[in-house]
């Protein structure tokens, strides 16, 4: 069996992405944990629309960096359930992930009919450079480009 | 057992005449404050990064604001990026990854997202009437009438 380095996807995780590239979505090989992302919660939680957005460059983070993300998830599986239980969903599905490189996530998480009947986005708010002088950052940082 | 350094800020009300009181510290040698402890020492807690007079993160920070808009002036708010082990411990508490947290009265309610979204949709007025707070929305309401 393949170790599974959390930041890398899996073995099944690249397969179901040449699936995906098949059928027209491109997996960038150099951002490796918006992929593993996209995978994660595509597998998780069946949307049927998901965003990934990297937003690590509104950070006080090195360019290219993988820390900070908002991800948009219009899924059935959301519906009768709470907000609080709606992110936590998505969490399980990352929880590798934001144990080690993702710093910041936002979730948006709606159902295909809140989709449809308010298809409004939400906006990060600006960065107040708090990643500067966060000594667990270096690691986090790490653990994306390894 | 490291001493636990706490640092909790009380907030003046929007618009007051006084200064906004500086951060008071804690230190408790030798006795931990756990997370489940602290969140029931006030009806309003927020475990963030930085200080409700200075966030350190814009996501605190929109935490803050929202409170300060629904004139929510007395709060507990614990600067996570001053203490590693509070801010790994709530993380535990809750089984959630990332900072800022919120609770009401002891209770976990999400993060900057969710009560952004209570606030859109209504559901934050609501809440904080159930912890004896009334929004000052509800008056800037009443006057726009």
């Amino acid at each position: 069996m393949l170790p599974v380095h959390c930041c890398r996807p899996s073995l099944g995780a690249l397969t179901f992405a040449r699936r995906l590239a098949h059928i027209g979505l491109q997996m960038e090989p150099d951002r490796p944990v918006e992929a593993a992302v996209r995978t994660k919660l595509t597998q998780a939680l069946q949307p049927v629309h998901l965003e990934v957005l990297n937003e690590s460059h509104m950070h006080a983070v090195p360019k290219g960096s993988e820390s900070h993300f908002r991800v948009r998830v219009v899924s059935q599986q959301f519906e009768g359930v709470s907000l609080l239980q709606r992110h936590r969903l998505v969490n399980e599905a990352l929880k590798d992930e934001l144990s080690t490189c993702i710093h910041a996530l936002a979730i948006e998480a709606k159902t295909p009919q809140q989709w449809d009947s308010n298809p409004t986005v939400g906006k990060s708010p600006p960065c107040l450079g708090g990643s500067k002088h966060d000594n667990t950052m270096a690691d986090k940082l790490k653990a994306g480009r390894d | 057992m490291n001493a636990l350094v706490l640092s909790t800020s009380r907030c003046v009300r929007a618009g007051s005449l006084l200064r906004p009181r500086t951060a008071r510290l804690l230190c408790s040698p030798g006795a931990q404050r756990s997370p489940a402890d602290l969140v029931k020492k006030d009806r309003v807690v927020v475990f963030m990064k930085g200080t409700p007079a200075q966030p350190m993160c814009g996501f605190s920070n929109a935490v803050v604001q929202i409170l300060r808009m629904h004139g929510v002036d007395e709060y507990a708010a614990y600067n996570v990026l001053e203490d590693q082990d509070i801010r790994q411990g709530v993380k535990d508490f809750t089984n959630w990854p990332t900072i800022p947290q919120v609770f009401f009265n002891g209770e976990f309610v999400g993060g900057c997202d969710i009560l952004l979204q209570m606030h859109q949709n209504g559901d934050l007025v609501e809440e904080l009437q159930k912890l004896g707070i009334r929004s000052a929305l509800l008056d800037a309401e009443k006057e726009s009438k």
